[in-house]
């Protein structure tokens, strides 16, 4: 059954357009009515927050989910897809945000992975092909070498020249940057660019204004799982955009109190790591972190972040540097090579709100009052345990930070993003630290909520605790904190005051490593 | 003493080649993200099936001929086994249930039906005494000619019937199915990675099924190895022992690799006879010895488990559930 | 192009009490059901009678009933030991060698103290005994486990085979009658290491044993410090090691009760029921009680009624065997396909089906 469809301008139909697709996970609707349509030889922005759905909406177009509700066309004709495979025959690609490689095997293996052929491989052939493809434009890559032994950017290249191979003309990319340094990322844009001249429709999704406007032709918005609109990005601009995506204009305008009685606190020297496969995950990290005052951590995703607070929490083997706790009674504190319980006894008030909310903060299938028990179930006497204490505590919380939850019974992973932060933040307050580490505090989290969350940080700050923020968003970070310290590849690149630099000045630090931020 | 050894190597390649049968059924199926601890009972299904076959194709024909019994009980032990790896596929694949405890369900519905059938086949039959094939076991037992008269070479390498060479040449072609064909790869990659075999377009449930029922398929030759060339055509209640577990383990002694299973079935079948050649070894002693399979087995579980080397390591999706919508 | 899929599978979030157990009813009835045709194809019996048969095999007298309920007692002890470790997330496919190791000590002390100690302390040294012979036994893999991460599920299995050769090791030095290659019953004049009878129950012991465990089982899981750790570790070992909950402590610890509890049941089998070892003491229990403990979802009182019904449906199918002439293997056949039908069952609990909708009220609209 072919329906025809409205025909563009030209008379050409579009190359992909989608239209009412909605999609539920049991009663979350994850898209609900997206509209949708892209051109050949054009680039389309998806522009939204986290937790907009445009990850979904993708996923449905590359057969990993299916429709609940709408239609597809492709060139103009309804079609299923029902699977991967049905995309590929489309003629569409999508490039994951998280890849899709298999470890073990090498570049080429992955890249000729389920497509039809000669049964017997003949891989030399294989690799002659997809040197030249590469080649064509302008990546670097060894065809066979192992997956596991390939740098992020090295894997995303296999992914798109994987894509490639097999002749899509329609591709997704679902946040390719995220993992980028810009320099990679403006190679990459490079490569976008001469595509779209060969006439392929690309999808780019992203949450990054700067790209938005400086690659694609046209923006898409989604909000809440719900289609906004579409716009010719000539006719956009960064503040018109932004009211798209958030709902209504938005001035940052968070608080930010003066500090007050500064004090150190804690004090990490030539902190040096390293990870299972040898890496360098730290390289000689130093800084300051102060009582009073919002530290903030910028960096490309994967300098080292989530090493740096989880080396502090005593997460994380070193194999170099020390960190001292400075008590506000006065003293030191050795917590170099401490476990987290062995710092927990030294009477070292640390809390820690990590990245991995679900996986590491908290336990997904456990309720309210179990995971309130978390902390402290083992600081009362006896071999049983205590739940009066955390049962009153999540009631608590959930008065206090107003958690929409059915009750503190509930499993915390039904609870949504924003209300798991809070749960999660809440805890971790609720100690008394003198210390709070949270990184990325406001992913996934509505405007009302983040707002909420940069009044608790400061809430802290101003009872005199050091606190450490993890951040992405540059704006935020630049309007939150007093310090900001910049990572990059493992290294510190600088230690800015966050009143009076720029977020040039942050983006550039970002891509440069210490030595060369020195030089 | 060139005599002992001789037997030794004899009697160790015969131990080995039923273990080899359910270890390369195995890796098949590990390869695609399966454990299946039901080998043991698809075993003996196997087994089972092959001499039911026989054995009543014997009893209807008049003139039984060996080849057709032969090749009749070949295709029932196989497709027991198929059915066996059908039940698997189907409860853990489709309905979702716990691979561990459903192949140990298997395990013992296995057992159970090979020596209920094995025990009851007589009666069944209505009561013929001795369950025997000779005909069909004779088939099994022919050795090669010509070259098996060759003094010591001809004993070592040529003196067994066809199941043996099958079972080398089956590791063989499985080996390079896996490292060299377009369907091999894509089975590596389901195992090691199903969501990615999926977005690569690969029918993931698909391959995890014919994975699983081929390869119990071929386990299930070893339980007819063991009833038609081992045992020359007869049934022994509990008659495979644990030999079953022992593929298992075999499975992980060889790395997951076809050709390296093949003469990790001679030591570990060396290894379970070995205390009967050692002289002077009392039966307490005997009984150390034949642990000795299963030590050796901890021991390289655990030094791969300390090297970490991803080369040597079991499938990564071995043992987890696939779901594309699970979110 | 393709069809929509005809079938959509989504969790279930809707799931009631009275509804889950609706269906779980439903699979053991199918399992019944395909039971009888089996049963029927291959004897030509009347399936009802067979299933009368059963019930008279398993309690139809006063003795059948106590021996229900015995190896069902049995067969919960060792769920009860898995059951830590499951909910850990550890998968202890062991527990036939916890149980063998158990046994076989318990032996020992009864066959070389026998004479030496009195009564009452010959049954304590036997009961420690072969705890801490199971607790070794569960040990060894999660030191591996916890160090290295080294595969328990594999570690456990060959483990059993392990105990099993030390069982028969030992069997040569306690033959009686020598050549008979079996230990006989130990003790059999004197029945000195015997559990004794309590409240005139020949298995008062046992009863009592085996529901105190289950009573504290269930409560050292739910309401225990320790429990709470399992639980942990088991749902996010990341989240354990976040808060300051010492992974390896915690595997060994666990472990150590699992294997221990499960050697428990070996001195139970030994002393309390069989009184002898052989390598077929433990008799598949350590893997039927995988499938116990993993049916009840950690919950010790759901337990007692899953053991009870499989070790119903066993000695039912032996009744069976001897009384129409056919082979004591039946009741595996049986309580394989049962446990088939049961794991199936767990789907239609945790997941729904939606047919395609769209096509078929098209059909309709034609």
């Amino acid at each position: 059954m072919e329906k025809q469809v409205e025909k563009r301008a030209d008379g050409q139909a579009y190359a992909i357009e989608l239209k009412n697709i909605t999609k539920r996970f049991g009663s979350v609707t994850a898209n609900d009515g997206v509209c949708l349509s892209v051109r050949r030889g054009e680039i389309l922005s998806i522009l939204g927050e986290n937790g907009s759905g445009k990850t979904t909406l993708m996923n449905m177009l590359s057969g990993i989910y299916y429709p609940d509700e709408g239609e597809i066309y492709v060139d103009g004709r309804e079609v299923k897809i029902s699977s991967p495979k049905d995309a590929f025959a489309l003629g569409i690609g999508m490039i994951h945000q998280h890849f899709k490689l298999v470890d073990v095997l090498t570049a080429a293996e992955n890249i000729i992975l389920g497509l039809p052929g000669s049964e017997i491989l003949d891989m030399e052939t294989v690799n002659g092909k997809i040197t030249e493809l590469a080649g064509r434009y302008g990546f670097e890559l060894d065809p066979r070498q192992k997956i596991y032994e390939m740098s992020v950017s090295q894997k995303q290249t296999v992914e798109i020249i994987k894509v490639l191979y097999r002749g899509a003309n329609m591709l997704i990319l679902d946040e390719p940057t995220a993992v980028l340094t810009p320099q990679e990322t403006e190679k990459l844009f490079a490569v976008l660019r001469n595509m779209r001249k060969d006439g392929h429709s690309i999808i780019i999704i992203t949450h990054k204004l700067q790209e938005v406007l400086s690659l694609s032709d046209r923006v898409a918005v989604l909000r809440k799982g719900r289609y906004i609109g579409t716009v010719d990005t000539a006719r956009a601009t960064e503040s018109s955009l932004t009211e798209m995506m958030v709902g209504k204009k938005l001035s940052l305008d968070i608080d930010r109190p003066q500090p007050v009685a500064v004090k150190k606190r804690l004090a990490v020297n030539e902190l040096t790591c390293t990870n299972d496969e040898e890496v360098v995950t730290l390289d000689h990290v130093s800084f300051t972190a102060n009582g009073g005052e919002i530290l903030g951590i910028a960096g490309v995703a994967g300098s080292g972040q989530k090493e740096l607070l989880e080396a502090i929490a005593g997460l994380q083997p070193l194999t170099d540097g020390h960190v001292t706790y400075y008590p506000p009674e006065g003293g030191e504190e050795n917590l170099t090579e401490k476990t987290p319980a062995q710092i927990r006894q030294l009477g070292v008030r640390l809390s820690f709100v990590p990245e991995d909310r679900l996986g590491m903060g908290l336990v997904g299938s456990m309720d309210m009052t179990d995971n309130m028990m978390l902390r402290g179930y083992d600081s009362t006497p006896g071999f049983f345990t205590n739940r009066r204490p955390p049962r009153e505590l999540a009631e608590h919380i959930v008065d206090e930070l107003e958690v929409v939850t059915p009750g503190v019974s509930t499993p915390v992973s039904l609870l949504s993003g924003g209300n798991v932060q809070k749960v999660l933040v809440g805890r971790e307050i609720s100690s008394e630290p003198t210390v709070l580490m949270v990184a990325y505090p406001v992913r996934g989290l509505d405007i009302n909520s983040s707002y909420t969350i940069y009044h608790l940080l400061n809430e802290q700050k101003q009872k005199g605790v050091a606190v450490i923020c993890v951040g992405e968003d540059l704006d935020v970070l630049l309007e939150l904190c007093d310090r900001i310290l910049v990572l990059c590849q493992g290294s510190v690149s600088g230690i800015v005051d966050a009143r009076s630099t720029t977020k040039e000045e942050v983006g550039l630090l970002m891509t440069k490593t210490g030595k060369e931020a020195e030089a | 003493m060139t005599g002992i050894i001789i037997i030794f190597l004899q009697k160790a390649i015969a131990q080995g080649i039923g273990m080899l049968y359910g270890a390369l059924g195995e890796i098949l199926t590990e390869k695609s993200g399966n454990l299946n601890l039901g080998v043991p009972g698809v075993m003996y299904m196997g087994g089972i099936a092959g001499l039911m076959g026989a054995f009543f194709y014997e009893r209807s024909a008049a003139q039984p001929n060996g080849t057709v019994g032969m090749v009749i009980s070949f295709v029932c032990a196989f497709l027991l086994g198929v059915v066996g790896g059908l039940i698997y596929s189907v409860l853990t694949i489709t309905l979702r249930a716990n691979q561990n405890v459903t192949g140990l369900a298997l395990t013992t519905f296995g057992v159970g039906f090979g020596n209920f059938f094995g025990g009851s086949l007589s009666q069944l039959a209505g009561g013929v005494g001795q369950i025997s094939v000779a005909v069909t076991g004779a088939v099994y037992n022919r050795t090669i000619p010509v070259l098996s008269g060759i003094p010591v070479i001809g004993k070592v390498l040529f003196s067994y019937g066809f199941l043996t060479y099958l079972c080398i040449i089956l590791a063989v072609l499985m080996s390079l199915f896996l490292t060299r064909t377009r369907k091999g790869l894509n089975l590596r990659a389901v195992g090691e990675n199903p969501g990615t075999a999926d977005a690569a377009g690969i029918n993931v449930t698909v391959y995890k099924y014919l994975a699983t029922c081929i390869g119990c398929g071929i386990s299930g030759l070893g339980g007819l190895y063991f009833v038609m060339e081992y045992a020359g055509g007869t049934w022994t209640n509990n008659g495979f022992g644990d030999r079953g577990w022992l593929a298992i383990a075999l499975v992980i002694f060889a790395f997951w690799k076809p050709i390296n299973a093949i003469w990790g079935s001679f030591l570990f079948g060396g290894l379970y006879i070995l205390y009967l050649y050692i002289p002077g070894l009392g039966r307490s002693a005997q009984e150390i010895f034949k642990m000795l399979p299963y030590l050796v087995t901890i021991i390289v579980l655990v030094i791969t488990s300390f090297r970490r080397k991803r080369e040597y390591q079991p499938p990564a999706g071995l043992g987890l559930p696939y779901f594309r919508e699970d979110r | 192009m393709t069809k929509e899929p005809f079938i959509h599978i989504s969790r279930r979030e809707d799931m009631t009490f009275a509804r889950a157990v609706a269906i779980r009813l439903i699979g053991v009835l199918c399992s019944l059901v395909v039971c009888a045709l089996v049963i029927f194809v291959i004897t030509k019996l009347n399936p009802i009678e067979v299933y009368r048969a059963i019930f008279d095999g398993a309690v139809g007298t006063a003795r059948r009933t106590w021996v229900t309920v015995r190896d069902s007692l049995i067969l919960l002890c060792v769920a009860i030991g898995l059951t830590p470790a499951f909910r850990m997330r550890f998968w202890n496919i062991g527990a036939e060698g916890q149980i063998l190791v158990g046994g076989c000590v318990t032996a020992a002390v009864m066959i070389y103290f026998g004479d030496a100690l009195p009564g009452p302390l010959l049954l304590l040294v036997m009961v420690v005994a072969s705890l801490a012979a199971g607790l070794i036994w569960g040990l060894i893999p999660a030191f591996f486990k916890a160090n290295w991460n080294t595969n328990e599920t594999l570690f456990t299995l060959m483990m059993n085979y392990v105990a099993m050769q030390i069982v028969t090791f030992c069997i040569v030095f306690w033959e009686n009658p020598a050549g008979s290659n079996t230990v006989g019953i130990i003790n059999s004049k004197s029945k000195v290491g015997w559990l004794p009878e309590l409240f005139g129950l020949t298995y008062g012991w046992i009863l009592v044993i085996v529901l105190l465990l289950t009573v504290g089982m269930f409560f050292y899981l739910r309401v225990s410090k320790q429990g709470y750790e399992i639980a942990v570790v088991g749902e996010s070992e990341n989240t354990a090691r976040y808060v300051g909950i010492s992974v390896r402590k915690v595997i060994m610890r666990t472990m150590a009760i699992s294997g221990a509890i499960c050697g428990l049941a070996g001195f139970i089998l030994v002393s309390g029921s069989s009184h002898t070892i052989s390598t077929s003491t433990a008799g598949g229990r350590g893997f039927t009680a995988i499938i116990v403990a993993w049916l009840s979802k950690f919950n010790t009182f759901t337990m007692i009624l899953v053991s009870f019904f499989l070790v119903f449906m066993e000695k039912g199918a032996l009744q069976i065997a001897s009384q129409f002439k056919l082979n004591e293997n039946a009741s595996d056949v049986i309580t394989g396909i049962i446990l088939f039908f049961i794991l199936g069952s767990e789907f239609f609990v945790r997941y729904q089906l939606k047919f395609r909708k769209k096509a078929v009220a098209q059909e309709v609209s034609k």
